[in-house]
């Protein structure tokens, strides 16, 4: 039986709809069959001190990446990942995380690139279901393990690599990193570790448009009416038209890969998960620094 | 690993002795065990350094009493278990030893634990950060007291 769709008048006026779902919607569904609830964050450890009944984690360093290639894991560890977790091709995967869903929108972004259908975001993220008291447990969950097919990881349509963004460049570009790493005075997000990029500032052409301006203040993605407002009319982007979006190593850009492409309904978004930390510290391509294109 | 201070040395044979996922709930134990900071600094982040190397927020403050030894305090948030674990790591293994022992932890001790694989080479910057702002402070607090 198909996990039903939250059916919340915010979320209908988005592009896709079934892409979100509100923390009652999840409150009132945890434990349906089909439904699959992953929690994926930036701590390693966070999961661990509490986390929805039932959930299981997913982390990105440790599990989505493959350990040796700077890459995805391929379809045969991605099935595993699945099947231990209890997740079949066709269950319902609800993520959340901390960092207003940052690593949540970036888990999902990897299941998309193997093509799972049914993936959603919880809306406001871990610190809105904390925030509202709702249940969290340490209780370790027992998925039972499910059959998951190995699917090629298609890499073609979400996905940018350096030369496809070196060819992209003069098309609509998303630099969605802080002002300060976009201009080229800083080398890493404010606060943040130095990852070690030898050059800063950013691709040329690409608009800043930092990911937190799709936030609300508590962690939810804006109605639809503003994002429009934000990505079509001040940065003047069509929904038809191509768009590449980037950070540091593409987790920020997840969270704007999942605005343009769920709540807008852009057709052509790619997310460039090389980012500044492969961009800044390629010999002889291009880099524009300072304020705005 | 001989150079290592007792407790600091008890620490890492306990990570590298048992196998990854342990690695991650003796780090989560560290996490909880991280002692609250004493009035003096509570609510006084501006006399403490921030660890900027850090995921999170992690605040720092090092006192080096007459006797030359070190005293370390810590302040990160509850949402912040990684962080918190590599603060408790440092505040077991090194607080209440001499200014000259911190000193002399070697810069990569960190690689004995075996936590790279558990959390990710990314993650564990944080911890170099914080062990080389430590020595940075103590190295200042016996120039100070001397």
């Amino acid at each position: 039986m198909p996990v039903p769709n939250d059916t919340n008048p915010k979320l209908a006026a988005y592009a896709h709809p079934q892409s979100l779902v509100t923390t009652e919607w999840l409150a009132e569904h945890l434990g349906d069959p089909g439904l699959v609830v992953v929690e994926s964050d930036e701590d390693v450890l966070l999961y661990e001190t509490g986390h929805i009944p039932g959930s299981v984690k997913v982390d990105w360093h440790t599990e989505l990446n493959d350990p040796v290639t700077r890459d995805y894991v391929d379809g045969p560890r991605f099935a595993e990942i699945c099947s231990e977790r209890g997740i079949s091709r066709d269950s319902t995967v609800v993520f959340y995380g901390d960092k207003n869903n940052w690593w949540a929108t970036y888990a999902l972004w990897v299941f998309s690139l193997f093509g799972h259908r049914d993936v959603r975001i919880l809306d406001g993220g871990r610190t809105k279901w904390v925030a509202e008291d709702r249940e969290m447990t340490r209780e370790a969950s027992t998925p039972t393990p499910a059959e998951y097919p190995v699917v090629e990881r298609d890499d073609t349509r979400i996905r940018a690599f350096r030369d496809d963004v070196l060819n992209h460049i003069g098309r609509p570009m998303v630099d969605v990193r802080s002002p300060g790493e976009y201009t080229g005075e800083l080398l890493h997000m404010p606060d943040y570790p130095q990852e070690g990029a030898v050059r800063g500032g950013h691709i040329p052409g690409a608009a800043s448009v930092p990911w937190a301006r799709a936030a609300a203040e508590d962690g939810t993605f804006k109605s639809r009416e503003e994002l429009e407002a934000i990505y079509q009319g001040e940065q003047g982007l069509n929904p038809s038209d191509p768009v590449v979006a980037y950070c540091r190593i593409g987790e920020r850009s997840s969270h704007t890969w999942f605005v343009l492409t769920h709540l807008l309904g852009f057709g052509n978004v790619r997310n460039y998960d090389g980012s500044w930390t492969e961009w800044g510290n390629s010999v002889r391509v291009p880099i524009a620094t300072g304020p705005e294109r | 690993m001989s150079e290592l201070p007792p407790k600091l040395a008890e620490l890492v044979d306990e990570f590298a002795q048992v196998g990854v996922k342990d690695r991650l709930q003796l780090l989560l134990e560290l996490s909880e065990e991280l002692p609250p900071l004493p009035a003096r600094y509570d609510g006084h982040r501006d006399e403490m350094e921030q660890v900027h190397e850090c995921q999170t927020p992690l605040f720092l403050a090092v006192e080096v009493d007459d006797a030359e030894r070190v005293h370390l305090f810590f302040d990160a948030p509850p949402e912040a278990p990684t962080t918190r674990g590599f603060a408790s790591i440092m505040y077991n293994g090194l607080d209440g030893e001499s200014a000259h022992t911190v000193l002399a932890v070697p810069n990569d001790f960190y690689t004995a634990l075996g936590l790279g694989q558990a959390v990710s080479p990314l993650r564990l910057r944080g911890m170099v950060a914080m062990l080389s702002r430590i020595k940075n402070q103590v190295r200042d607090g016996i120039r100070d007291g001397s």
